[in-house]
């Protein structure tokens, strides 16, 4: 089979997936539609697989198949298709989307067992799994904003998947309206350039848009700037990143696999993706350098104070996003994806523990209320560490790899871009600080009741609230349901973590710069034509850095390991000492307040205003009021000879007489 | 010639009283009296006017049988003296005040209307204008239709009268399948001298 | 005679009838103005038949009597058909085709 036969099965496992499962959920018994789905995103892993091989096959130039299942329209100006593209890197997501979704697929088998919505999950995660192929496969915009759409609305969904909470549902409306900003900026994109080059095709517009624009050219800034603005709705960055922890509201699966693996790594897709026009557009590229950098640094501290234990992870998740976004815009594009590929393995692995954790403390996320769960919960320790040193960058893991080799190309760009890479280094001291914030808080210190009723082998059962309110909910469906599984006692979630720990520790090796470089070798037929394919850092520069990098993680777990197990009152009494900088960061800059009123407060006072003024008083009121008025006073006189009276009728009858003598009297005369 | 003068002004008088009689007299059976009067005065005019036909049919007919017909009515139904004096606010009093308007405006018309033809006697006539004769051959010639017409015109008023006085039986009375005709007048169960009596016997009339 | 006579007093008594039917309350005295400005108007279509010389007028003087009298037949029904109902029967009560 070619390799973009494999491509369309990539495709279609999923579909098929949700179709099963949402059309025949009822004569699935347990946990059935559950094994389906993770069997629907297996085949679909096979199928990248087999893509893979086949490609591999071909030589280099020729890695680029488009195979077109259906032409939706073809005029002489304008031709969209429903085409995939198999390239290098196309294959590259597909395996990483697919790969990962299978494992937690097969997590969520147990760790959603006792959901009422058990088959509705499966349907819409294989819904999403099906909508982020489609994203990276496409081979022309069209099709790219089809499945950009489609990814949001699964995310949508999954979000507020427990729906009858309050909490879930604000929060799905704020992720998909500031992903619906995005889909503007990258509708308003597409359009710009195929106004000007004639094509939405990928690889055609990428040929033409060297000989329609100039370096720097207003049209392709823009257009550029737009799609940035859609990168950075999905990837959650600076400004528009608010929605992802209040995207925590979801199922730990669901925030493992869309907001921490996938979705939001669409933007840095995009990005990569189209580094043609970014090559034409540097400021643009610059632009995204800075935002990126501002934001891993402005997650980054957010991360340091905030204590519910997944929105932890969740800044994490923006601040190595941004990570990636500095990678792709100083043209490093392998070492980008590269870390796309170890994040998603670690930040996997990283909110699987979380779920596991929190179902031993029966749904609560607080980590002032969790401690010492080091002895009943050996399993999601070690695996949680593995992800924490992968975050951190500790020496040797695929984090270290993947995050310093980015800093090093952004070093070398040379003159501004040598701050971004000092704040990147900041970053990362402070990220390797936050990550073991987390792992001390957790597993070390004094044993919380839920850890010691788990020695003794009693799974916590808490009465269930809601995490962030902690108002008592019902256990129906909407809601999560009555059961809490944890890592320890469910061999479908040790099942997924454990490959995922290995990953984490291990998948550095493909990155070792001057031994293996794979994936810049993987990558190097897409991303040949880049105007900085041949701007490397030296391999010397490359391991200096690698040092650097090193030194500084170490040093900040260390850190950590003072504060946090040391001398254990510390973070108090800083906490007391610098107040008011501890709440502007626990408010998260107050960038909410700040949304809420330029934004929501003016909406909801003109939408007041319409209904009040617009509605009631003017069309209500004077309009139609009016309309029905006018009519009313003109007929009141008709209406005032109707009365009923015998005598009056006859008196007009009588008048209409005597006027009528009187006409003819005159014009007789 | 002075004898139709004469007659011209008694009659006219007559008339005129009689109109007048019928709107100011208060008791309803006394306007239906002065109407008589009126109608024989009218009688005279038509005879004046070489109607003879006419003012037979006007005292036979309309005196004779439809004023007969209004003391019936006015008999059964009575009708209190009504209190001297419109009671019906502006409207009421305004009423007069335009017929005398509609009156001026025709007297206008006619003594202002440069009509010279109202100023003879008339054409010349024959004998026989104005005979049962020549009426009877003009209204089976020249204006069949209208005779037609106006015979059927009878014919309706006639069942329309009858439709409109019938007694109506309440139907929970006797059950759905039963019409109101279905007993004879003579299982009418009233009493002689009852209103409803004196009405079966003024349908057959009619 | 002047055939004027005839007409201006055709005239009066339509002008009478017009009044009484503005004025009165009883239904059944309202009748007999109308009837007096039916009668009105066939003295004026006699007076003028005598004027022009052909039977015409007194030929539809005859119809219009034969109309009055059919609209005299169906006015008395309807009366008593109020006043079998117990309807009072005042012009001015019976107001229940208003606007």
């Amino acid at each position: 089979m070619s390799a973009t036969s494999y491509g369309w099965l990539v495709l279609a496992f999923p579909v098929a997936g949700m179709l099963v499962i949402s059309l025949g959920w009822r004569w699935l018994p347990g946990r059935t539609a559950g094994w389906i789905g993770s069997a629907a995103i297996l085949g679909s892993f096979i199928a990248s697989i087999g893509a893979l091989v086949e490609m591999q096959d071909l030589p280099a130039e020729e890695r680029h198949l488009v195979d077109v299942a259906w032409t939706y329209a073809a005029t002489a100006d304008f031709r969209a298709d429903v085409s995939i593209l198999i390239d290098p890197l196309s294959v590259f997501m597909c395996l990483v989307v697919s790969g990962v979704s299978f494992l937690i697929h097969v997590y969520s088998v147990a760790y959603m067992g006792g959901d009422r919505g058990y088959a509705r999950f499966f349907a819409y995660l294989n819904y999403f799994v099906f909508s982020m192929l489609l994203l990276v496969l496409a081979a022309n915009f069209v099709l790219l904003i089809v499945g950009w759409a489609f990814v949001g609305a699964a995310s949508y969904l999954l979000i507020s998947f427990w729906y009858r909470r309050g909490t879930a549902t604000y929060a799905g409306i704020k992720a998909f309206v500031m992903n619906v900003i995005g889909d503007v900026g990258l509708v308003i994109a597409a359009f710009l350039l195929l106004n000007e080059t004639g094509q939405l095709d990928y690889l055609g517009m990428f040929e033409r848009a060297p000989e329609v624009f100039e370096q720097n050219d207003p049209t392709i800034v823009w257009a550029c700037l737009l799609i940035l603005v859609g990168a950075f709705a999905k990837s959650a960055q600076l400004p528009l990143h608010t929605w992802l922890p209040d995207a925590m509201e979801g199922p730990t699966p669901v925030s493992a696999l869309i907001h921490a693996a996938t979705m939001v790594t669409a933007g840095v897709y995009l990005i990569a993706r189209t580094f043609p026009l970014f090559d034409l557009a540097p400021t643009a590229a610059d632009i995204s350098a800075v935002i990126g950098t501002a934001t891993l640094v402005f997650a980054a501290t957010v991360a340091l104070v905030v204590t519910d234990l997944k929105r932890v992870i969740a800044y994490s998740t923006i601040s190595q996003i941004g990570y990636m976004v500095l990678g792709v815009s100083v043209a490093a594009y392998s070492a980008g994806l590269f870390h796309l590929m170890t994040h998603a393995f670690f930040k996997a692995l990283l909110f699987m523990g979380a779920g596991s954790v929190i179902g031993a403390m029966a749904g609560i996320q607080n980590l002032d209320r969790m401690g010492g769960f080091r002895r009943s919960m050996p399993f999601t320790f070690i695996t949680f560490t593995c992800g924490a040193l992968a975050l951190a960058a500790f020496p040797l893991t695929s984090g270290f790899f993947s995050k310093d080799e980015i800093l090093a190309y952004t070093l070398n760009r040379g003159s501004g871009f040598v701050i971004l890479g000092i704040a990147g280094y900041l970053a990362a001291a402070l990220t390797a600080f936050y990550a073991f914030r987390m792992v001390f808080r957790v597993f070390y210190g004094d044993a919380v009741p839920e850890a010691k009723e788990l020695e003794e082998g009693h799974l916590a059962h808490g009465e269930p609230l809601n995490p962030m309110t902690l108002e008592p909910e019902d256990t129906d469906v909407g809601f999560p349901g009555p059961e809490h599984h944890i890592a320890e006692r469910s061999w479908p979630m040790k099942f997924a973590m454990v490959p995922l720990a290995v990953l984490a520790l291990v998948a550095g090796v493909v990155g070792i710069p001057g031994v293996t470089d794979t994936i810049e070798h993987f990558l190097e037929p897409t991303f040949e034509e880049s105007t900085y394919a041949a701007d490397h850092p030296s391999e010397s520069a490359e391991w200096v850095g690698l040092a650097a990098g090193g030194i500084i993680s170490i040093a900040s777990i260390y850190v950590a390991y003072v504060f946090f197990i040391r001398r254990r009152g510390i973070t108090l009494e800083l906490r007391d000492r610098y107040r008011r900088l501890h709440d502007f960061l626990e408010h998260k800059w107050y960038f909410d307040e700040l949304y809420d009123a330029v934004f929501v407060r003016p909406t909801a006072t003109v939408g007041s205003f319409g209904r009040r003024v617009v509605e009631t008083d003017f069309v209500q009121g004077f309009i139609v009021g009016g309309a029905t008025g006018i009519v009313r006073v003109g007929t009141s006189f008709a209406r005032a000879i109707q009365t009923g009276y015998l005598r009056a009728y006859a008196l007009l009858l009588l008048l209409g007489a005597a006027g009528l003598l009187l006409y003819f009297l005159i014009s007789a005369s | 010639m002075w004898f139709e003068q004469v007659m011209f002004f008694i009659a006219a008088l007559g008339a005129l009283a009689g109109a007048l009689g019928v709107v100011l007299l208060r008791n309803p059976f006394y306007s239906v009296l002065s109407l008589v009067a009126h109608l024989i005065a009218l009688a005279v005019l038509f005879l004046l006017l070489q109607a003879e036909f006419l003012a037979a049919a006007q005292v036979v007919v309309y005196a004779g049988a439809v004023m007969v017909l209004y003391l019936f009515v006015v008999a059964y139904i009575g009708g209190a003296d009504e209190p001297l004096g419109p009671e019906g606010g502006a409207l009421a009093r305004l009423g007069p005040l335009f017929a005398a308007a509609v009156g001026i405006e025709l007297c206008i018309a006619f003594a202002a209307s440069g009509l010279e033809a109202l100023d003879s006697q008339g054409a010349d006539v024959g004998t026989g204008f104005g005979t049962p004769g020549q009426i009877g051959q003009l209204l089976l010639t020249r204006f069949l239709i209208a005779f037609e017409a106006a015979s059927f015109l009878l014919l309706v008023a006639a069942v329309g009268a009858i439709v409109l006085a019938r007694r109506r039986r309440g139907l929970e009375e006797e059950g759905p399948a039963v019409g109101p005709r279905d007993r004879g007048p003579r299982e009418t169960a009233v009493e002689p001298g009852s209103p409803a009596r004196e009405t079966e016997v003024l349908n057959v009339r009619v | 005679m002047d055939v004027i006579w005839f007409l201006v007093l055709s005239a009066f008594i339509f002008v009478i009838g017009a009044a009484g039917v503005l004025t009165r309350r009883n239904p059944l005295v309202v009748l007999l103005c109308l009837e007096l400005m039916l009668n009105a108007g066939n003295l004026a279509l006699v007076a003028f038949s005598r004027m022009h010389g052909g039977e015409a007028g007194q030929v539809f003087a005859l119809i219009v009597m034969v109309i009055a009298a059919c609209e005299v037949v169906i006015g008395l029904g309807i009366i008593v058909a109020m006043y079998r109902n117990r309807l009072p029967i005042d012009v001015d009560e019976m107001s229940e085709l208003r606007g």
